[in-house]
């Protein structure tokens, strides 16, 4: 094979493409327009999740493509769609309880304790921990546990329970971070201040200045 | 992909200058200095990268030459429109969906538009190209601005917004930006997002770019992808009917040329269907995939400009076109991540530029135009630069003095999202430099709006990154966040209202559409395609859309 290729293979046909390529731009490279499977690009989004092996290795591994470069001999296929479930709830309406877990995602109590999600996890959560933790209803240690969650899905895939983990960590994310820690007071006053239209003077003694008095206010303005 | 030997040599430089540099820090640009570099180096001076619109409200006008060519093709549902006036493909008269409020796009002001306008009771259907959430919302790391500290004021973030966008943005429109600013957070708060505390409950905020007050405020650098999951999670539980993989691909006026409605297309199956509306959101996001002047973008998938192409053949007038903003630290090395962003927090939290020799040779947190042209002039004029393996000439950003001053694990904490970015490809941001060099990040112009987001054409509303006036020829960092939320909800608000009182005339249609063409025709414009673009063309060989 000439220098610096390599074979791979999408959804069971063989491409051969550079060997700097992430999975991505490998299926670009091979002709692909992406519709779904492709979001951001950049490791954030979560819309790549893959799934793929190499050559006789029978053990799958999964991988966002815009983040995991390809191999010799990788045989993938993404995931277009997930069909997770998702409760509704409303967050003014409940409390950051294990009673609340039960009700909105039951399933989290069947976990197996098998560890496929956290080896599945693309961004190296410990997704079996998190899941122990809301068992406990301690929102705040699965709150930082799952902060790096981009809801890809792949911990779904591999779940034997049907558990949806990333959803019921966000609503611990959103439990934890309404109710468990403190409201910023200072932003609180200052929301006031502008419903008392504290700033609206100012603000429009600024909009009435020429831009040459603006200039000089701005270069000589003190910087914290 | 680890260094090479090469620049392992270089790196030894870096660390040589590091213990004199750190607490020593390099002078501010005077503002002629500022100038003098912005316009010797910065892309928006380059005229070769720009040309007139000779159709339209903007006829005239500079823009990008790639914006243009877009703008002006035929529209892809033409031939649609000619081969067949009554029904299938294009099918006007039978609607698939009826709703007050429609809002195409859903990323950050899309959501916030849809949430509020649901708040308001109106019937909202929210119309995506791709997943909800999918957006460069997601990919704003560093933070959001709210003058919420008791240091810092609403008259002094206006001073900052004026003052970074070179004294050019709509003053109505900064007000409502920096006044709406703390109540945005408070709500975010208020929502479960998961901003950065001190234990009693105090925003952890930090500088950013040309800021003159610690107003940054920050979910470690997942900012974006905190706000988005969140809004998106709310969508999801007040029920508000979402399309996913339905792009708009013109709007529909009635009339009397308001607008009522939208051409969609099913991504999946090619087929195009309507949708009839009292008032119509646009929030389709930047154009960074469009790729000006050949450089990488940092943008999502999407930022194909669409709603630029829309709204401008419905008539609406744009602004500030001819401004684009370069990030200065996109990522020139290693391969898998050029263009991408590193974020601003990044320099921030102290990291500072340097050339081949290990030498600052700007302030870093000058704003973002003229931080992006000093780092241009440090590798095309002075020749300074490190060449990378692909060609690239980039310099260094000394990320390991974040850690030499605040602490060892001060990068861990802070910049999880970095660190894992670059480790995936065997680079530690804690031990070694990152390369660096400006990628093509956000347009700063867009569809002009008045404080409650409204076009220039009757009952269509703009928010987000297609908007433009608020941030006149150059944004700040943390005020797009920031913008999105304040603008997508003012526009949910207005248009709800606003939609309660809309009684459609006559039939809506397309003649906006095919005027516009014949108009191309008469220019004598034949660019070989059709627009919107919808998805880039990245794929070698292969399909169409």
């Amino acid at each position: 094979m000439e220098n610096g290729m390599v074979d791979i293979y999408l959804m069971g046909k063989k491409y051969t493409v550079p060997d700097s390529l992430t999975i991505m731009e490998a299926m670009e490279y091979a002709g692909y327009r992406l519709k779904r499977g492709c979001g951001c690009r950049a490791g954030f989004c979560g819309a790549c999740s893959t799934v793929y092996r190499l050559g006789n290795d029978y053990q799958l591994k999964v991988g966002l493509a815009c983040q995991t470069k390809v191999e010799p001999d990788m045989y993938l296929a993404q995931l277009p769609f997930y069909p997770a479930r998702k409760a509704a709830y409303s967050l003014e309406g409940i409390t950051p309880s294990v009673a609340t877990l039960a009700a909105l995602y039951p399933e989290v109590f069947k976990c197996l304790g098998c560890n496929s999600c956290t080896k599945a996890c693309p961004q190296d959560i410990n997704v079996m921990q998190c899941i122990a933790y809301l068992q406990r209803g301690d929102f705040s240690r699965a709150a930082a546990e799952s902060f790096d969650c981009l809801m890809c899905g792949l911990c779904v895939s591999r779940c034997p329970a049907n558990i949806v983990q990333y959803q019921a960590a966000i609503l611990a994310r959103r439990l934890h971070s309404r109710y468990l820690v403190p409201r910023a007071e200072h932003l609180r006053r200052r929301v006031e201040e502008i419903k008392e239209n504290k700033w609206g003077g100012e603000l429009e003694k600024l909009m009435a200045t020429d831009t040459g008095e603006l200039k000089e206010m701005y270069h000589r303005r003190e910087i914290e | 992909m680890a260094f090479t030997s090469q620049m392992r040599e270089l790196i030894k430089r870096v660390e040589e200058t590091r213990p004199s540099r750190a607490g020593n820090p390099f002078p501010r640009m005077t503002p002629e200095e500022r100038e003098e570099v912005l316009y010797n180096f910065h892309p928006d001076y380059i005229e070769e990268g720009f040309r007139s619109l000779k159709v339209g409200v903007n006829k005239g006008d500079r823009v990008p030459r790639e914006l243009a060519d877009i703008m002006e093709s035929p529209a892809m549902i033409e031939n649609a429109i000619e081969e067949n006036t009554t029904s299938e493909p294009v099918d006007i008269s039978s609607p698939r969906h009826e709703v007050e409020v429609l809002v195409i796009g859903g990323g950050g002001a899309g959501v916030a538009a849809a949430l509020e306008a649901e708040e308001k009771g109106a019937g909202v259907l929210l119309a995506t190209k791709l997943r909800l959430g999918d957006a460069n919302t997601v990919m704003a790391q560093g933070g959001i601005q709210a003058a919420d500290k008791m240091n810092d004021s609403p008259a002094t973030h206006y001073l900052d917004v004026m003052g970074g966008g070179g004294f050019t943005n709509i003053p109505e429109l900064v007000r409502a930006l920096v006044m709406d600013a703390p109540p945005v957070i408070s709500w975010l708060e208020e929502l479960g997002v998961m901003f950065d505390k001190e234990p009693d409950g105090t925003m952890v905020s930090i500088h950013g770019g040309g800021t003159s007050r610690k107003r940054m405020h920050a979910a470690r650098d997942y900012t974006g992808a905190e706000i988005m999951r969140t809004l998106r999670d709310e969508v999801r539980n007040r029920g508000i009917e979402v399309l996913e993989f339905s792009p708009a691909v013109e709007l529909l006026l009635d009339r009397e040329g308001r607008c009522c409605g939208a051409v969609m297309c099913n991504l999946e199956t090619g087929e195009y269907f309507t949708i009839l509306a009292k008032t119509v959101i646009l929030a389709t996001g930047g154009a960074g995939r469009l790729h000006f002047q050949d450089f990488p973008t940092t943008n999502h998938y999407g930022a194909t400009a669409d709603g630029l192409v829309m709204g401008y053949r419905a008539g609406a007038r744009l602004a500030f076109m001819d401004t684009i903003q370069y990030h200065p630290t996109g990522a020139a090395y290693p391969p898998q991540l050029v263009g991408l962003l590193v974020t601003e927090k990044v320099r921030g939290l102290g990291a500072t530029p340097l050339n081949i020799n290990g030498e600052q040779f700007v302030f870093h947190l000058e704003t973002r135009d003229v931080e992006s042209s000093a780092i241009i002039r440090e590798c095309r004029e002075r020749e300074l630069g490190i060449t990378t393996p692909g060609g690239l000439s980039a310099v260094w950003l000394d990320s390991p003095l974040i850690d030499y001053v605040h602490g060892e694990g001060t990068i861990e904490r802070q910049l999880p999202a970095m660190l894992r970015q670059f480790q995936r490809f065997g680079l530690d941001i804690r031990k070694d430099p990152i390369l660096i060099y400006p990628t093509l990040h956000y347009q700063n112009g867009g569809i002009l709006i008045d404080e409650n987001g409204r076009s220039s054409v009757e009952n269509l509303y703009v928010a987000g990154e297609n908007a433009g006036g608020i941030h006149g020829r150059n944004r700040l960092m943390g005020n797009s966040l920031l913008d999105i939320l304040v603008f997508g909800r003012r526009a949910g608000r207005h248009a709800a209202e606003t939609s309660q009182g809309v009684e459609i005339k006559g039939k809506p249609g397309l003649e906006h559409v095919s005027s516009y063409s014949r108009e191309l025709k008469e220019a004598g414009i034949a660019t070989g395609r059709t627009s919107p673009l919808v998805l880039p063309r990245y794929a070698v060989s292969g399909s169409s859309l």
